[in-house]
């Protein structure tokens, strides 16, 4: 039964919720909100579960002085920190909010800009011309690359010779985004959703599930 | 007669004609000035009222939840622009809608303005006869009410006829999986393709274990319920029993805490379907944090700190996915990806060793165990776009060739 029960609890709703997409009467509206409630509800359950277990972690690391335990302290200062933060106040001015706009928001930002670093060294290793296609794709990167900026439009403007009239790199650039590289996106959007479909599928009918195995 | 009463007299008479005279001039003036104004009236168009909208009719709203009717009416023969120069003419500036159930009063349901002849009324009781009727406000201010319609009653719908392709097409793929489902378990053999990704499973497991270095598995960034989570698990699976087997570790920092519960299980259960439950810690798959760029610095340090010899990124990932893949490649980790999210598969092909690029995400199961019924849904899965391939062609050509009927049968909206 320990194994049955969750088969047939998935079946049932996964069944039902696939129906309701076509049922857009109230009743069924009003089921689908409620069991999104429900979710929400097992949500905030689970972030407890979530916040126990990373408790519990950081604490035996400090316990047992595992290698870099003082940052398991600094996380469970900083945890209980903005939890006792946010009950005292979360008005604009509050402590809480200060914490969040003067610590949090810049590291985002840091994380986040180091990222144009990060897709240089990228580039730097993966555009090599070694053959044929890294040679085609090097190509489409530098065009698609000099048509975003102003700089390209002058290094490479369209160009009228008597009756034939070359594109700038900005329409050749618009062109690969827009016409080969939209079609292979279309074809993986197809294949995603007929994949999900039959994931679920599979899902639903009990062919495949792996947290019960066991 | 004395010249003294004669002068009286004259006097008398010459101030008598000077009256006649001024009231035949008085009525002379009047008469004139009564034509001109009954010329400047005649002129003026305003001289009428507004006219009213044509035939109201109000139905049911199609395929809603209910409690809203549609109103239509046709335009006010004065719904016009005016006559470049003719800024007197009359207009309408807006249509009233009002509604009345039985024995009610009116009351307003809404405004349009000018030039439109319909309107949604969302704001109905199911069930009970509404009639409405239309008020044309012109722009002299003059209101025009037309006759009411006949009553209509608003439903939910249990079925929403526009998405009937969507049904049909849905339980017709489900069918095909579940036919050739049947087919593989009956013992037919069914080829799939070589996948690079999938087959580097076991040489990436193999590698950690001679290193002596764990293996990070990364689930992703969405909830467990998106279906590339439950791909995830798959996968999670079969890399944890295999892991189980090698006797090497493996790390999970989940960003969900509902992924990490389920993540647990899922590792457990594989380290007891491998034969080996007391390898699992449950301290290896651990929840970090629900912020974006605070998971990517967790989980980036743990790879600086361990240094693990195999990074699998199975999921929903954003941003924050070349963060990750230029990490792992920092601290020389072997790394196979794989997710639904397309903006983010080519960072995953320039920093990885192997991506799993859209389906093949899903195929993964299928493809590692060889077992009957995840080979007959991947087989599904192919009859599925071979049928949209040729639904893609036959629609291209309907809609060169005009043939509007076909192109509308697949409409949803």
């Amino acid at each position: 039964m320990k194994r049955e029960l969750p088969r047939i609890l998935t079946l049932v709703t996964g069944v039902f919720l696939a129906l309701q997409y076509f049922v857009p009467h109230r009743a069924s509206a009003t089921v689908y909100e409620t069991l999104m409630d429900w979710l929400i509800i097992v949500g905030i359950f689970a972030i407890l579960l979530g916040i126990a277990g990373l408790v519990r972690l950081h604490s035996g690391k400090i316990r047992s002085r595992q290698t870099n335990w003082p940052f398991s302290i600094v996380l469970l200062a900083g945890l209980f920190g903005m939890i006792f933060l946010g009950f005292w106040g979360q008005d604009l001015g509050s402590p809480f909010v200060t914490a969040y706009f003067q610590v949090l928001n810049p590291v985002q930002a840091t994380m986040f800009a180091m990222l144009a670093f990060y897709i240089a060294s990228a580039a730097y290793r993966a555009f090599r011309g070694r053959t044929l296609l890294a040679t085609i794709l090097l190509l489409s990167a530098v065009i698609v690359m000099l048509g975003r900026v102003p700089l390209g439009e002058l290094l490479w403007p369209p160009v009228t010779i008597g009756s034939l009239r070359i594109p700038g790199v900005g329409e050749i650039s618009d062109w690969l985004v827009n016409v080969p590289n939209l079609a292979a996106k279309r074809a993986i959007f197809v294949g995603l959703g007929l994949g999900g479909a039959a994931t679920a599928l599979k899902v639903i009918l009990g062919i495949e599930a792996p947290h019960l195995r066991g | 007669m004395p010249d003294s009463a004669y002068a009286s007299s004259r006097t008398v008479d010459l101030a008598a004609t000077a009256a006649a005279r001024a009231r035949i001039v008085l009525r002379a003036a009047s008469a004139v000035a009564l034509v001109v104004l009954a010329a400047v009236l005649t002129a003026l168009p305003c001289a009428r009222a507004v006219a009213p909208v044509g035939q109201v009719t109000a139905a049911d709203t199609p395929n809603d939840p209910g409690r809203s009717i549609d109103v239509a009416w046709t335009l006010s023969p004065d719904d016009r622009l005016p006559d470049p120069g003719d800024s007197l003419a009359l207009t309408v500036l807006a249509y009233r809608i009002l509604r009345a159930g039985p024995g009610d009063s009116l009351v307003e349901a809404g405004t349009v303005l000018a030039g439109q002849a319909s309107y949604r009324d969302s704001g109905v009781e199911d069930g009970v006869p509404t009639i409405y009727r239309v008020e044309t406000v012109g722009s002299d201010s003059s209101l025009a009410l037309s006759p009411p319609c006949a009553p209509a009653v608003a439903r939910g719908q249990w079925f929403h006829g526009k998405k009937t392709v969507l049904l049909i097409f849905m339980l017709a793929f489900c069918g095909a999986v579940i036919g050739l489902i049947q087919q593989a378990r009956r013992g037919r053999e069914l080829y799939v393709r070589p996948i690079a990704g999938l087959a580097a499973v076991d040489e990436a497991i193999g590698r950690a274990t001679e290193m002596g270095r764990p293996i990070l598995f990364v689930p992703g960034l969405a909830t467990a319920g998106d279906v590339a989570t439950l791909a995830a698990y798959t996968m999670l699976s079969r890399v944890a029993r295999k892991t189980a087997e090698y006797q090497t570790r493996v790390r999970v920092p989940c960003y969900d805490p509902m992924v990490m519960t389920i993540a647990q299980d899922v590792v457990k259960s594989a380290y007891l379907d491998a034969g080996y439950p007391e390898m699992y810690q449950k301290d290896d798959v651990f929840f970090v944090t629900q912020d974006q760029f605070s998971y990517v610095a967790a989980v980036n340090g743990l790879m600086i700190r361990e240094r693990p010899a195999t990074n699998f990124y199975i999921g929903k990932f954003y941003a924050e996915s070349l963060i990750l893949a230029e990490t792992g490649n920092y601290a020389g980790s072997i790394q196979i990806a794989g997710t639904d999210e397309i903006v983010q598969i080519p960072f995953f092909v320039a920093a990885c060793d192997y991506t799993l690029i859209g389906e093949e995400l899903y195929a993964a199961s299928a493809y590692l165990s060889r077992e009957a019924p995840l080979l007959g849904t991947l087989k599904g899965q192919d009859w599925g776009k071979a049928a949209v391939v040729i639904l893609v062609l036959a629609g291209t050509i309907a809609a060169t060739l005009g043939w509007q009927g076909f192109v509308d049968f697949f409409a949803t909206q």
